[in-house]
C-alpha cells in the first residue's frame, strides 16, 4: 500500500470508526440523569450557557416525563439544541459549571439530556412553534448556517419574511461540512435544517455568495434589514518553502470533503500524518485521520497542553485514539522528495522572560507523509465591498480584529445590517452563533416594528 | 459483642427482629428461609377460619416512587391466607418443632363472635405456637366483613375480643392496632383492659397509592377498577414512631409491650422504635423489597451500634428517648438556633436560598463575591426553623447552631402572649 493510500481500513471498522460517538440517553438513564440534577436557585449551569437555556427547567421536565416540554424550552432559546447537544464543549460550559462538578466532579449531563429531548421531538416529527402575524417585512440573510439559520428562524417566528443566501449547495454550516463525522452522524445536520425551514417563511437561494452574485449595498436596498452570518472564508498559511507540496494539506478543506463523502474509504489518508495547531480542529482531523486508518498521527503545536484552545476533553479524546500530542514545537522546514512530502523538521519553542513565544535552538524530525494545517481561519472582508456599503450614503463597515464590529445587539456600524457567527468577535462556537443569530433577529424585529 | 436476645410478652427471640404477619410469612417454605436467614422470629399470616379459603385479587400491591428511589412507600389489598386451615396449622408445628429458639406467633382473625375465637385458639394452641396475634388492623376488605379494622377501630370490641381470647388460651395474646384511628390510645388502652399481653403497631394506613392515568383508576388495577389499600413501606415510619411514642408515655398503657412495625428496613430504624418503647420490631416492606438478608446487616448493625454506645443489650435503650417525647406546650420558648451555612462545603446551588425567599423568613442572602455566588445567613432574621437545612444537597453544608439568649426556659404555659398562662404564686 501506499504511502497515501484510500480504503487503509475495511467497511466494516470505517462505519464503526464514524458512527456516533456518543450512546444516547433512554429513558431510564435519562430519569436516572435528571434526577441528579438539584435545580439549583439561580443556577449557573444556566449562566454559563451562551444561548441561557433553563436547563434545571428542562431537566425536571425530563424528570417528570414532559419531554416534549422539555425540547420546547431548549429549541425556545437555541433552535439548535440537537446539534449544540452534540457538538458543545459542555465540559468548558454549563458541565463545568454544574454544581454536582463542585460537589463529586461528576456533572450532570446536560448535553446528553438535551439530546434526549431534542432527539424525542424530531422522532416524534412535533413542531412546536407557531409564526406570528405577518409583518410583511423581508429580510436578508447571508449563510445559512448556524447564525443565519438561527436568526432567520426567529425572524420568520416573529412573522417575517427570510431569503437566506447560501454559497454552499448544502446548509447547516460547519454541522453540515466541519464538525466531525462521528458527533453528527446520520445526516442530523440537515434534518436540523429541515426541523428549522419546517415553521415556513425562510426561503434558502443556494449558490450565492456575498461579492459574487449579490452585494451588500444591493442587499440594503431590497430588503428591510440585512444579517451577515458568512463565517471564516480564509485559512492561515504556515509561510514555509514547499506549502505547495502533496501532501501538505488544508484541515479545513479536508474535512469538508470527508464530511460530504459517502463512501468514506474513498478518502486517502496518509500513513504518517502530522497535524499543526491546537483548536477543535486540529483535534478533529487527527482523530478522524486515525480512524480512517492513519498508523502515526502527531498533533504538533507551538504552546503547551493548557493554551490549546481545543478542550482537556478533546486533548483526551484524540490521545485515547491514539493521536500523540506534541507541545512546543513548531515547523520549521518541510523536507519533501519529488515534490511529495517526506519529513517535517520542527524547532522546539518556549517562552521568554517576557512571555514571548521564541525558539530554543533545537530541532527534530517527523517522518510524514501528510501534514495538515490546523492553525486558524480568518475573516475575509473583501467581499463586503471593501467596507463601503454604497449609495445613498457611503459609510464604513466597521471591522474589529480583522471581523466585524458589532454591539450587543449585533449591530454592525450599518444602518440596517447585523451580523453574528465566526465572522464577528468570539468564540467561534455553535452555540455562540446561535446566540448571535437569536439576539440580532429580535433587534431586528424591535427596529421594524419601531 | 451487645446482648440481642429479647424476651417480649413471654415470647422469647434470638433477636428483636421478627417478620410481621404479611406474605413473606405465609407459608413454612418461606418462614423457613427466613429463619435460616437469621430472623429471630416471624408472625404467620392471618389465619382465618376453617371453611371454603379466602380468594385474592391479581395485582395486589402498588408502589410510590421517589425521585427514582423505588417502593419509599407500599401498598397492598392482599387478604388473609387463602391456603386451608389445616394446612398452615401443620406447617407451623414442624417450624415449630424444627426452630424451637424462635419466635413462632400466630396471627388470627375470624368474626366477632366468642365461639369462632375459641374454636381457632384451641387449634393454634395444638401448634405449639409461641403465642398469638389478633388482627385488628388490615383496613381493606376483610374490614367490608366486619373484621380487621373494622373491629380494631372500635375499642369497645377490640377490648371484648381480647378479653374472650385471653379467657380461652394459655398463649400470650398480642393485639395488632390499627393506625386508622383518630387516637391511637382508644384501641390501645382497651386491648391493656381487656387483657393484652402486648400490642403491635401500626398496621397498614388506609391509601390510594397512585391513580394509573392511562386507565384512570386506583392502583393497583383489578379488571379496570381498584380499591384502597393498606399503606406500608418507609414512608409510614414517622406516623408508626408518633403512634408508638403515645403509647409509651400513656399512665394507662404503662407496662403494656410494643413491637414496633412501620417501615423498619434497617438497624438504625429499629433503634429508633426501641427508643420510642418498642421491645421487638416487626419488618416487611424492606423483606420484600430486598429478601430475608437484609436481616444480616439488621444484627450485626444494631450490635456495633450498640457496643460503640456502651450498651450492653437493647435494654440499654429501650425506652429512652420516651422521657423526652412532650406535648408542645411543654417546649422551650426562649431555645434560639440560626443557621450556618459552611463556605468550604457549599456548592453554591441557592436551594437554602430560594428555599427560605420564597416560602420562610427571607434569612439567606444571595450574594455575589466577584463572579462567585455566595449564600449567607442573616442571623437576625433567622428563626432557626431548619428548612435550608434539609434542603441542602449537602450533607452537613448547613447545620443549626445554638444561640445563648441569656435568658432561662419558658414555655407556652408560662409564656406572657398565653392568655390562660400559668403565673407564678
Amino acid at each position: 500500500m501506499d504511502d497515501i493510500a484510500a480504503r487503509r481500513l475495511g467497511a466494516d471498522e470505517l462505519e464503526q470508526n464514524f458512527a456516533d460517538i456518543h450512546v444516547p440517553l433512554d429513558r431510564k438513564r435519562a430519569l436516572i440523569e435528571a434526577s441528579r440534577c438539584y435545580f439549583c436557585y439561580d443556577a449557573p449551569c444556566l449562566q454559563a450557557c451562551p444561548t441561557g437555556i433553563d436547563i434545571p427547567g428542562f431537566i425536571r421536565k425530563i424528570a417528570t416525563d414532559n419531554v416534549k416540554g422539555a425540547a420546547t424550552t431548549i429549541l425556545s432559546e437555541n433552535v439548535m439544541g440537537g446539534a449544540c447537544a452534540r457538538v458543545c464543549p459542555v465540559e468548558i460550559l454549563c458541565e463545568a459549571a454544574c454544581v454536582r462538578e463542585a460537589q463529586e466532579s461528576k456533572p450532570v449531563q446536560i448535553g446528553a439530556l438535551q439530546r434526549y429531548a431534542t432527539d424525542w421531538l424530531f422522532e416524534q416529527k412535533l413542531q412546536p412553534f407557531t409564526r406570528a402575524k405577518a409583518t410583511g417585512k423581508r429580510i436578508a440573510v447571508v449563510g445559512a448556517g448556524p447564525a443565519g439559520l438561527a436568526c432567520a428562524h426567529r425572524l420568520a417566528l416573529r412573522g417575517h419574511d427570510v431569503t437566506a443566501f447560501e454559497a454552499r449547495p448544502k446548509a447547516g454550516g460547519l454541522n453540515e461540512y466541519g464538525v466531525a463525522a462521528y458527533k453528527v452522524p446520520n445526516d442530523f445536520a440537515q434534518a436540523e435544517v429541515a426541523f428549522i425551514l419546517d415553521i415556513g417563511g425562510i426561503r434558502i437561494e443556494h449558490g450565492k455568495a456575498l461579492g459574487g452574485d449579490i452585494t451588500l449595498a444591493k442587499l440594503r436596498q431590497d430588503f428591510d434589514a440585512v444579517f451577515l452570518g458568512m463565517g471564516l472564508a480564509g485559512v492561515k498559511a504556515l509561510a514555509l518553502e514547499g506549502e505547495d507540496m502533496a501532501g501538505v494539506m488544508d484541515a479545513v478543506a479536508y474535512i469538508e470533503r470527508l464530511r460530504q463523502a459517502k463512501d468514506k474509504g474513498a478518502l486517502e489518508i496518509g500513513r504518517r500524518v502530522v497535524v499543526i495547531g491546537g483548536g477543535n480542529t486540529a483535534i478533529d482531523i487527527a482523530v478522524q485521520a486515525r480512524r480512517l486508518g492513519a498508523e502515526d498521527v502527531t498533533i504538533v503545536y507551538r504552546r503547551g497542553p493548557e493554551q490549546m484552545s481545543a478542550t482537556w476533553h478533546e486533548q483526551e479524546l484524540a490521545q485515547t485514539t491514539g493521536v500523540s500530542i506534541k507541545h512546543w514545537a513548531r515547523p520549521a522546514r518541510l523536507i519533501g522528495q519529488k515534490g511529495r512530502l517526506k519529513e517535517v523538521e520542527f524547532e522546539y519553542t518556549q517562552l521568554d522572560e517576557q512571555g514571548r513565544l521564541m525558539t530554543t535552538g533545537d530541532r527534530f524530525t517527523l517522518l510524514a507523509d501528510m501534514l495538515f494545517k490546523a492553525i486558524g481561519q480568518n475573516f475575509v472582508a473583501s467581499p463586503l465591498g471593501n467596507g463601503i456599503a454604497g449609495p445613498p450614503e457611503r459609510e464604513l463597515l466597521e471591522l474589529s480584529g480583522g471581523r466585524i464590529a458589532i454591539n450587543a445587539d449585533r449591530k454592525t456600524s450599518l444602518a440596517n445590517v447585523w451580523a453574528g457567527g465566526d465572522c464577528v468577535p468570539g468564540d467561534d462556537l455553535t452555540v455562540s452563533a446561535v446566540q448571535d443569530g437569536k439576539v440580532a433577529a429580535e433587534a431586528i424585529d424591535r427596529a421594524l416594528r419601531v | 459483642m451487645a446482648e440481642l436476645r429479647t424476651t417480649f410478652a413471654g415470647i422469647k427471640s434470638p433477636n428483636p427482629f421478627w417478620l410481621a404477619s404479611a406474605p413473606p410469612t405465609d407459608k413454612a417454605y418461606n418462614v423457613v428461609r427466613a429463619f435460616k436467614a437469621g430472623w429471630g422470629g416471624v408472625v404467620w399470616k392471618t389465619l382465618g377460619e376453617d371453611g371454603p379459603p379466602i380468594v385474592n385479587t391479581a395485582s395486589r400491591y402498588g408502589a410510590l416512587e421517589v425521585g427514582g428511589m423505588r417502593m419509599v412507600g407500599f401498598t397492598n389489598i392482599e387478604l388473609i391466607t387463602d391456603r386451608p386451615l389445616q394446612v398452615n396449622l401443620d406447617e407451623i408445628k414442624q417450624v415449630k418443632r424444627d426452630w424451637p429458639d424462635r419466635a413462632l406467633v400466630v396471627s388470627l382473625m375470624v368474626p366477632c363472635v366468642e365461639d369462632s375465637w375459641k374454636t381457632i385458639l384451641k387449634k393454634v394452641e395444638e401448634t405449639n405456637a409461641d403465642g398469638v396475634e389478633l388482627n385488628f388492623g388490615c383496613p381493606h376488605g376483610m374490614s367490608e366483613r366486619g373484621m380487621g379494622a373494622a373491629v380494631g377501630q372500635v375499642p369497645d370490641y377490640v377490648e371484648m375480643v381480647t378479653r374472650w381470647c385471653k379467657q380461652h388460651t394459655r398463649m400470650p395474646v398480642l393485639v395488632k392496632l390499627t393506625p386508622n384511628v383518630t387516637s391511637i390510645l382508644g384501641p390501645a388502652r382497651a386491648a391493656k383492659r381487656g387483657g393484652a399481653d402486648g400490642v403491635s403497631l401500626i398496621n397498614t394506613v388506609n391509601s390510594i397509592i397512585g391513580v394509573d392515568l392511562e386507565r384512570m383508576a386506583p392502583q393497583p388495577v383489578v379488571a379496570g377498577k381498584g380499591t384502597h389499600g393498606g399503606y406500608c413501606g418507609p414512608a409510614v415510619k414517622p406516623i408508626a414512631l408518633n403512634m408508638v411514642a403515645e403509647i409509651s408515655r400513656d399512665p394507662e398503657c404503662a407496662g403494656l409491650p410494643i413491637s414496633g412495625i412501620g417501615g423498619i428496613a434497617t438497624w438504625q430504624d429499629a433503634a429508633e422504635f426501641h427508643a420510642l418503647g418498642a421491645t421487638t420490631v416487626q419488618v416487611c416492606t424492606a423483606a420484600m423489597h430486598y429478601g430475608f438478608k437484609i436481616i444480616d446487616d439488621m444484627v450485626d448493625g444494631l450490635s456495633n451500634w450498640l457496643d460503640a454506645k456502651g450498651h450492653a443489650g437493647v435494654t440499654g435503650i429501650l425506652g429512652r428517648a420516651v422521657p423526652n417525647v412532650t406535648d408542645w406546650q411543654h417546649l422551650d420558648l426562649n431555645y434560639k438556633t440560626v443557621a450556618l451555612i459552611d463556605q468550604e462545603a457549599c456548592i453554591k446551588c441557592g436551594l437554602c436560598h430560594i428555599a427560605c425567599e420564597d416560602t420562610s423568613h427571607q434569612a439567606i442572602a444571595a450574594k455575589k463575591a466577584g463572579s462567585e455566588r455566595r449564600y449567607e445567613v442573616i442571623d437576625a432574621d433567622c428563626v432557626g426553623c431548619n428548612l435550608c437545612m434539609y434542603a441542602c444537597p449537602v450533607t452537613d453544608c448547613i447545620s443549626m447552631v445554638e444561640v445563648a439568649t441569656g435568658k432561662g426556659p419558658l414555655t407556652w404555659l408560662e409564656h406572657p402572649n398565653n392568655p390562660l398562662r400559668q403565673t407564678a404564686k
